[in-house]
């Protein structure tokens, strides 16, 4: 856990990267709050809040009497927010960190390449 | 969410010495509540007077609605877990256990014969003859097994292992789930429990300096580290909690930032550190700072 941010952010992040990672796949069911408070050693009702984060953006949906299960359409909706802020969190700072660092644009593009194709 | 308890304006003096200050607060139904704060701050002195085991000097305490002092209806649904609980000579673990059901309504036998053999209690020898450790796992039982709708909880784990106190860590949290009550920790080990609280009261020198929920205190300091000149820059004209220096390196730990203002912060080459809660009560029971005022 990350000291600086809401654990309850931490553990709605935590859902959905096991939905893009295909862990949690749609219509099946997510783990109870209890369950994950005891996983992760937390309060349940910091967990709860963690659920209900995604169950208000249509990510997770209740079933009455079941429990939470992942919405259809979940992973695509999540890729398509993720991607909308790749640039600001990942390539923004990769590219100061490089600036820093005396690597140019050139060399930082040829890095990225051979990232890849490993 | 109802209020369990409600203080108002309560103070408590022991001749001239004022353990506990013109505190206000409440705790709501159902959660889990850090009560924190340096050695002789108040904290047991606030419990016994919430548990009816004193009496105040001035103010209002309302338990379930009523004066707990000598109210046996009120009182029958709290239990008080202390740091040195005293147990009649001849007692053995298995005479508490036993007698525990005749004070606590919930008392719940079964769950406390599966505590006994998770702490490795000896039930039939003497306390005299048992250790620290062992005499505080009686109590931490007993808080647990009890089930009692207001539990305190103080400071029970002097001389406990890492292994059973992450074992009464996991007890509670999987109890409490199942059977969700008030529960109030007082303890030092704070990065030990700080996922676990749901609200936290930290007092100092009687008063109460902060009140609020964990989401809310997690994140509510950063620490900035870089040169002193940028450090100075960025932290002018911010309320300053903490300040450490090593040679032209500063650390400074100020309130909340914005999400712009981390960003400024990195561009200026600063290097941001979380506060944890532990560091936190820390830094606000050494300052001067009046932390109440900010929130």
């Amino acid at each position: 856990m990350d000291e600086s941010r809401p654990i309850f952010v931490q553990i709605a992040e935590g859902i959905e990267n096991d939905i893009l990672a295909g862990t949690l796949a749609e219509e099946t069911q997510v783990p109870s709050t209890n369950e994950f408070a005891a996983f992760y050693r937390i309060n349940p009702a910091t967990a709860g809040k963690g659920v209900n984060l995604l169950v208000e953006s249509g990510i997770l949906y209740k079933k009455r009497g079941i429990g939470m299960f992942v919405a259809e359409g979940a992973r695509d909706r999540l890729m398509a927010g993720r991607r909308e802020t790749f640039q600001s969190e990942y390539v923004r700072p990769l590219v100061a960190e490089a600036a820093k660092l005396g690597i140019t644009s050139a060399q930082l593009t040829d890095m990225i390449t051979r990232e890849g194709a490993e | 969410m109802s209020a369990v308890v409600e203080v108002e304006g309560l103070s408590k003096r022991f001749g001239q010495l004022t353990a506990v200050d013109d505190a206000t607060f409440s705790i709501e139904e159902n959660r889990i509540y850090g009560l924190l704060g340096r050695n002789g701050a108040g904290k047991t002195t606030v419990m016994q007077l919430l548990t009816g085991q004193d009496f105040l000097s001035e103010g209002s305490i309302r338990v379930f609605g009523e004066n707990p002092v000598e109210n046996a209806r009120a009182l029958s649904r709290v239990c008080f877990v202390k740091e040195s609980q005293k147990y009649p000579d001849d007692f053995k673990p298995k005479h508490v256990l036993k007698s525990a059901p005749w004070f606590f309504p919930n008392w719940d036998a079964e769950f406390a014969e599966r505590l006994v053999a998770d702490f490795r209690l000896p039930v039939n020898r003497r306390i005299k003859k048992l250790s620290r450790g062992q005499l505080s796992a009686i109590g931490v039982i007993v808080g647990l097994a009890s089930r009692a709708p207001l539990t305190f909880f103080d400071e029970p784990y002097l001389g406990l292992d890492a292994v059973a106190r992450q074992t009464f860590y996991d007890r509670l949290l999987d109890d409490y789930a199942e059977h969700p009550r008030t529960v109030v920790l007082s303890t030092h080990l704070i990065d030990e429990v700080s996922n676990l609280l749901e609200h936290v009261i930290v007092i100092d020198e009687g008063k109460i300096i902060m009140d609020d929920s964990a989401d809310a205190l997690r994140g509510s300091a950063t620490t900035v580290v870089g040169s002193t000149a940028a450090v100075e820059q960025f932290t002018a004209g911010r309320e300053i909690l903490h300040a450490d220096r090593l040679g032209g390196l500063s650390s400074v730990t100020v309130g909340r930032l914005s999400p712009a203002e981390r960003q400024a912060a990195a561009a200026a080459g600063l290097e941001l550190a979380p506060v944890s809660l532990q560091q936190l009560v820390v830094r606000v029971t050494t300052s001067d700072t009046d932390w109440s005022q900010e929130s």
